[in-house]
């Protein structure tokens, strides 16, 4: 008996080993990803402006996508709320502007390292709660958020409805750029860092720690995991993420307010994280791009029904491709023959996010 | 000073009439299939709206209210056949995400048909119903939840399709073996899910106004109400619903003014769930290692 448990365990740790490891040769490889940032960069000089703030917010969003990839596809805690983290962000950067004298630049970091702290005190509580009861409470943060932003006892620092205004800047001296493509050139470098803290942080043996969480919490705690410590921390280390995407947000669209942050905020990011493929990096830049042009494209099919016409597409992707644009992309790809043998393996599943039902008692 | 609380509680149940049920049809879906239906409001909403045309086009009050109610069972029957039986096999959030597209799709195609102005709803109930604590509406909503509930309890109790009902959301296998149909039994429960979710709706239409939107914060309501009482317990959704509505009136009322009074609600929601995870009436599911 205790021979089957152990040799469960180490085939457990095996699977898990592999899949960390997969993780980190995700489908970009060193070429890919090179190319594709050289590509990125240059599109501030071939695109209209109006496209160029498009493709702004699509950088934006797949900072925000990654951080939520790294909760819930690697460590299997679902959140419904991540726009809260996209306001707290938002709103510390519109407030750092307006009230003290630090620079622009600085207020990222600072957005993020305070979405880091409360995301990591809201994964304490967190921790007692799986699959559904996860979802509902961080859905409850959603919904508090605007009514927390409006709340007059703290409208001398949200400004309550009105919202803030957030002064605009322009390129550093000496560098001849329009506003606009320096604040897309800054994004995009500020995405450059955060996916390859992001692929760092998943290949070493903290990734493997918290993809072992998600795959079989009872093995990972027994091979000596420290369950609080890494969810909680994964949960602040996600809202870190969503919180730089905020601040950036923030200098994009130069006003901030509480309407714009609403349930359908934190659903939205859902929908592009799970489209894009919630168990991948690469997933985060499909789901952004799912969410900034697809509802466009909806309109223009149909003005009357367009949200209609958007849910269709969200219904048919899942059912076209369960494991995200990004697992469909490497199935493809794996099909053709293209791939290395190195690459070989299963397609990286969905994490089966502790169906909600089993509430584990010892789950701590 | 008592006059006005027993205001506060009494309107508290009457709100809480409407979050128990939409609790309860979540619960009800939840039991069956473990997916929780975030398009359960907007399903309700829509049925409403259906009475509300009915109404308008000269029907009786109650006859346009069995009519949408019809519909609502229909239509929730529809749903589970046609789209949410291909997500059978599917991730916990491939299905999140397509309850997701269908609160869209609802939303989006309400607001097309029947406008996005917020339109008046009229209340069967005679204004000298009321007295000096609850408006005659309030006493007729919590009138038509009870009576709904003890209906819902008869039907599952005392029929032998009720009792099919609760075999094949209890135990599927078993229930195939003694021939029961459960695919059957599961489209049905999304149908008297549906007419549930209408009876909300359409109670709750007269206060919160039509508009497609009407359902989200009531929606809300029926989640804290449902994980309160227990995800698996239906009759403590119902409990649950009639408690979080209190508590909302009486914090509102009493602690944190109204402005705060949905995040209020969510708080103990949140606290009650991580002092006792499976809510006040659940049972704890522990699993085998």
């Amino acid at each position: 008996m205790e021979g089957t448990v152990q040799h469960a365990v180490e085939s457990e740790s095996a699977r898990l080993a592999h899949a960390a490891g997969r993780a980190a040769r995700q489908p970009l490889s060193t070429v890919g990803v090179v190319l594709l940032l050289t590509a990125a960069a240059l599109i501030p000089f071939v695109v209209s402006s109006f496209y160029l703030l498009q493709f702004t917010m699509v950088v934006i969003t797949s900072i925000a996508l990654l951080g939520l990839n790294l909760l819930t596809g690697y460590n299997g805690q679902i959140s419904l709320g991540h726009g809260a983290f996209y306001a707290i962000g938002a709103y510390t950067t519109a407030i750092l502007l307006e009230q003290t004298a630090v620079p622009y630049w600085a207020t990222i970091p600072i957005a993020g390292g305070i979405c880091l702290v409360v995301g990591f005190l809201f994964g304490l509580p967190a921790l007692r709660l799986e699959g559904h009861y996860l979802a509902l409470s961080t859905f409850t943060l959603a919904v508090a958020t605007p009514q927390l932003l409006k709340f007059h006892a703290l409208e001398p620092w949200t400004g309550g409805v009105q919202g803030i205004y957030v002064s605009t800047f322009a390129a550093p001296p000496g560098v001849p750029l329009a506003w606009d493509q320096w604040l897309y050139l800054l994004s995009l470098s500020a995405a450059a860092v955060m996916f390859l803290l992001a692929c760092n942080l998943l290949r070493g043996s903290t990734g493997l720690a918290i993809t072992a969480i998600r795959d079989n919490p009872i093995a990972a705690v027994s091979m000596g995991i420290n369950l609080p410590l890494y969810k909680s921390a994964t949960f602040g280390i996600s809202a870190m993420y969503t919180g730089v995407a905020g601040a950036l947000a923030a200098l994009v669209t130069q006003f901030v307010a509480p309407d714009s942050y609403s349930i359908f905020l934190s659903l939205g990011f859902l929908v592009g994280s799970v489209i894009g493929g919630v168990t991948s990096i690469s997933g985060a830049i499909f789901g952004a791009l799912f969410i900034q042009f697809v509802p466009n494209f909806a309109d223009q099919i149909s003005k009357a029904v367009t949200w209609a016409v958007y849910g269709s597409f969200i219904i048919g992707f899942a059912a076209l491709a369960p494991t995200g644009i990004a697992g469909f992309l490497t199935t493809i790809v794996r099909r053709l023959g293209l791939y290395s043998k190195a690459h070989q393996g299963p397609v990286p599943p969905l994490p089966r996010l502790g169906s909600g039902f089993e509430l584990r008692k010892r789950s701590k | 000073m008592m006059d006005a609380f027993l205001h506060q509680f009494l309107s508290g149940l009457a709100n809480g009439s409407i979050y128990a049920s939409i609790g309860l049809a979540l619960v009800m879906i939840f039991q069956s299939t473990h997916h929780i239906n975030f398009a359960q409001g907007e399903q309700a909403m829509f049925s409403a709206y259906v009475a509300l045309t009915l109404i308008k086009a000269g029907f009786p009050y109650w006859a346009a209210f069995v009519l949408a109610l019809g519909f609502a069972f229909v239509s929730g029957m529809a749903i589970e056949r046609l789209i949410i039986r291909r997500f059978n096999r599917a991730p916990v959030l491939t299905v999140v995400i397509v309850f997701l597209g269908l609160l869209f799709i609802i939303n989006s195609l309400a607001g097309w048909l029947f406008t996005y102005n917020v339109q008046t709803f009229p209340s069967p109930f005679p204004p000298g119903l009321g007295n000096r604590f609850l408006a005659a509406h309030e006493i007729g909503m919590i009138a038509v939840t009870l009576v709904m509930l003890l209906l819902i309890f008869l039907f599952f109790r005392y029929t032998s399709l009720g009792l099919m009902m609760r075999a094949a959301a209890y135990n599927p296998d078993a229930s195939r073996l003694v021939g029961i149909r459960v695919s059957h039994m599961l489209a049905l429960g999304w149908g008297v899910a549906g007419a549930i979710g209408a009876v909300a709706a359409i109670m709750a239409a007269p206060i919160v106004y039509m508009e497609p939107n009407m359902m989200g914060g009531v929606l809300l309501y029926g989640f804290a109400a449902a994980l309160l009482g227990g995800i698996n317990n239906p009759w403590g959704a119902a409990v649950g619903g009639f408690l979080v509505g209190v508590i909302e009136n009486l914090a509102g009322a009493y602690v944190v003014g109204t402005e705060l009074k949905l995040s209020v609600a969510l708080i103990i929601i949140v606290v009650v769930l991580v002092t006792s995870p499976a809510g006040l009436f659940g049972r704890p599911i522990v699993t085998r290692v």
